[in-house]
């Protein structure tokens, strides 16, 4: 209920936003019928009518994550961001055997396995892009280290 | 004789050394993935994509490589269909029916055997169809102008959202999503469009990206939402031996399983899921209670896996004649298409025969290699079943961020792809299907040129779009598509998850 609602009027304010962007778009030299914005004007405007209906007539309410699993969920996402950004500058190996092993910790909280997991999984992976795929852009780590 | 010459150039192609290993590697790699509770076929694809692109492969292998793994995941998804009453992909629901009673009764063995000579019955009268029916409808298609090509677009949006949700705005909201996302970049006329000067945008959001988040990433999350219960095999597997008499029984179910299927995976958007279901469905009336559907009759494992092998089959039709995926794993490979190059449609049969023919060739000869793994081989791939959700899901998520990375070298795109994996999520959550947002981002691009094409030819009167029969045709179906099923839910309610 809440749920689409919410999603709904955030849509909708979304939809405005891409009508506001589409304003801006500059017309072409050589301009055919439709141009640029019709098309995108469309597509704002079926979003907001199906917005507004998800706001009228609600669906029952989703099964929203319990405050336990939404901590874990928090978690494992912050720690995909933090890879994306660390994997350029730390290299392969160290940061996919935390994430991993963070993400494997946040399914099953073993942290036997969840090392293994990590390690292995950042080893593993490794050999096989790097030597059986053949991914030549992917380094182990920083080559600053080696000095 | 036509078709046999075609079939020849494409057998030239699939009889080569590399092509039938690619084969091989698919069908074993599909196998696991559909097998694979939580893995399904367009998850699989998806992940295996950006893959393929490092090992540097041309079209045809690519392509090749790719469905062996689509045909291998619909065989795979009924193994833990009978063994663990989970489904391993969706179309493979109404296999726990009488798969997972089957097992509990002691015949796990013969369940397996059954479903997967059905599969293959399925699958392989399916790629005859395809052979036979994409020339056809390539014909069809070459009398398309943008005004029917418009209508198309429309169609597959209302049919596969229509089949997607229970809820038509939501089906509508999803598919309006993907065609928003779609507009970022710069537009046919290299017009830059919601960019705000943000050079990764200049080429558009990478299809890719998208679909990597919202179907591998999300269903990470989900599984660490419902903590990663692992799942363990409640029923014996004993020897494996042919039921050379229940698979006779049901021979007659199988084929009308795959006619039924086959259909229903040509349509736009109806899919596998949609093909089993009316398999099981129409066999279930036919048999009028006489075997027992629902307690473990073998006709129950036959014709629900026939009639989803032959859908998956019956769904690349469409895709490969006129750039219309009819299911969500097609979306996918439509998506490898357009990445090699490939413009599917009905030139592609003419321009591109070595590919079309050589893929055709491969799924023949990929039938059988499955048929091979699928039988004697099976209990290979119920070992796999064993592999507990916190180490497996961990690893689809590496490979999902090192394949995205390997396409693009940047770290905006792995951002993007985890931001889709969250939106992903919420979406299902809300009961918003991901695949119309999809099929938008794949097909957004074409369907504005086509207005745009349409309006620079009848100098922008909206009339054209319905100035053809074929063209006024599309739309009467693509507007029954989408309201057609709120009446019909009430029966033909979209099969829900059972749990034991």
């Amino acid at each position: 209920m809440t749920g689409d609602r919410i999603f709904g009027a955030v849509m909708i304010i979304v939809a405005l936003g891409y009508i506001l962007s589409a304003r801006t778009i500059q017309t072409p030299l050589f301009p055919d019928p439709v141009g640029p914005k019709l098309f995108p004007y469309m597509i704002a405007v079926g979003v907001i009518i199906c917005s507004l209906y998800m706001l009228i007539k609600p669906d029952p309410e989703a099964d929203w994550p319990g405050a336990a699993a939404l901590l874990r969920l928090v978690i494992a996402a912050v720690v995909m961001v933090a890879y994306a950004l660390l994997l350029e500058p730390l290299g392969f190996v160290i940061p996919t055997a935390v994430a991993a092993g963070v993400i494997s910790y946040m399914m099953l909280p073993r942290a036997s396995m969840a090392v293994l997991t990590g390690v292995g999984l950042s080893l593993g992976l490794y050999v096989l892009f790097r030597y059986g795929l053949r991914l030549e852009t992917l380094q182990a780590i920083p080559r600053e280290w080696l000095g | 004789m036509e078709l046999l010459n075609n079939l020849a150039i494409g057998f030239a192609v699939a009889l080569s050394w590399k092509t039938l290993m690619l084969a091989v590697i698919g069908c074993f790699l599909g196998t696991i993935i559909g097998a694979l509770p939580g893995l399904g076929p367009s998850n699989g694809v998806a992940i295996l994509i950006p893959i393929t692109f490092t090992l540097g492969l041309d079209a045809t292998s690519a392509l090749v490589l790719m469905t062996a793994v689509y045909y291998g995941a619909m065989y795979g998804g009924r193994i833990s269909s009978i063994l663990l009453n989970i489904p391993g992909d969706e179309p493979a629901l109404m296999t726990t029916l009488d798969g997972y009673p089957m097992a509990k009764q002691g015949r796990a063995g013969d369940a397996l055997v059954i479903s997967g000579v059905a599969s293959f019955v399925g699958a392989f009268l399916a790629t005859l169809g395809l052979m036979l029916l994409a020339p056809l409808l390539s014909r069809v298609a070459f009398q398309f102008g943008p005004a029917e090509y418009f209508a198309l677009y429309l169609l597959a949006f209302a049919t596969l959202g229509g089949m997607a949700s229970n809820n038509q705005a939501k089906a509508a909201l999803a598919s309006m999503i993907g065609l928003g996302i779609a507009m970022i970049g710069v537009d046919n006329q290299g017009v830059p469009r919601f960019v705000h000067g943000n050079l990764h945008l200049m080429d558009g959001i990478d299809f890719l990206v998208a679909i990597v988040g919202l179907f591998a990433v999300a269903e990470v999350f989900f599984f660490i939402e419902s903590h990663g219960r692992s799942s363990s095999i409640g029923v014996k597997l004993e020897k494996v031996t042919v039921p050379v008499k229940d698979i006779v029984a049901s021979g007659w179910t199988m084929l009308r399983a795959s006619v039924v299927g086959f259909v229903a995976g040509v349509l736009p958007g109806a899919g596998a899921s949609l093909g089993s279901f009316l398999a099981y469905m129409s066999e279930k009336s036919i048999d009028n209670g006489r075997s027992g559907f629902g307690t473990g009759s073998p006709k129950g494992v036959a014709a629900p896996e026939a009639g989803n092998n032959a859908a998956a089959g019956g769904a690349l039709v469409p895709m490969l004649t006129l750039g219309v995926p009819g299911s969500g794993t097609t979306a996918v490979l439509l998506a490898l298409l357009m990445t090699l190059n490939i413009t599917p449609g009905p030139t592609l049969f003419t321009e591109r025969a070595d590919v079309v023919w050589g893929l055709i060739a491969s799924l023949l000869i990929a039938n059988f290699v499955l048929l091979a793994m699928n039988v004697p081989m099976v209990k290979v791939f119920v070992k796999v079943l064993m592999v507990p959700p916190a180490i497996l899901l961990p690893g689809v998520t590496m490979i999902s961020f090192v394949g995205i990375y390997s396409l693009s070298g940047s770290h905006f795109d792995l951002l993007l792809m985890v931001g889709f994996g969250v939106l992903g999520f919420v979406l299902r959550k809300l009961d918003i299907p991901t695949v119309p947002i999809i099929l938008g981002i794949l097909l957004g691009g074409h369907m504005e040129d086509a207005l745009r094409r349409a309006m620079t030819l009848s100098d922008g009167d909206p009339m054209y779009m319905f100035s053809s029969p074929i063209a006024i045709g599309l739309w009467i179906a693509a507007i029954a598509g989408f309201v057609a099923p709120m009446f019909l839910r009430r029966y033909l309610q979209k099969p829900q998850a059972i749990t034991d």
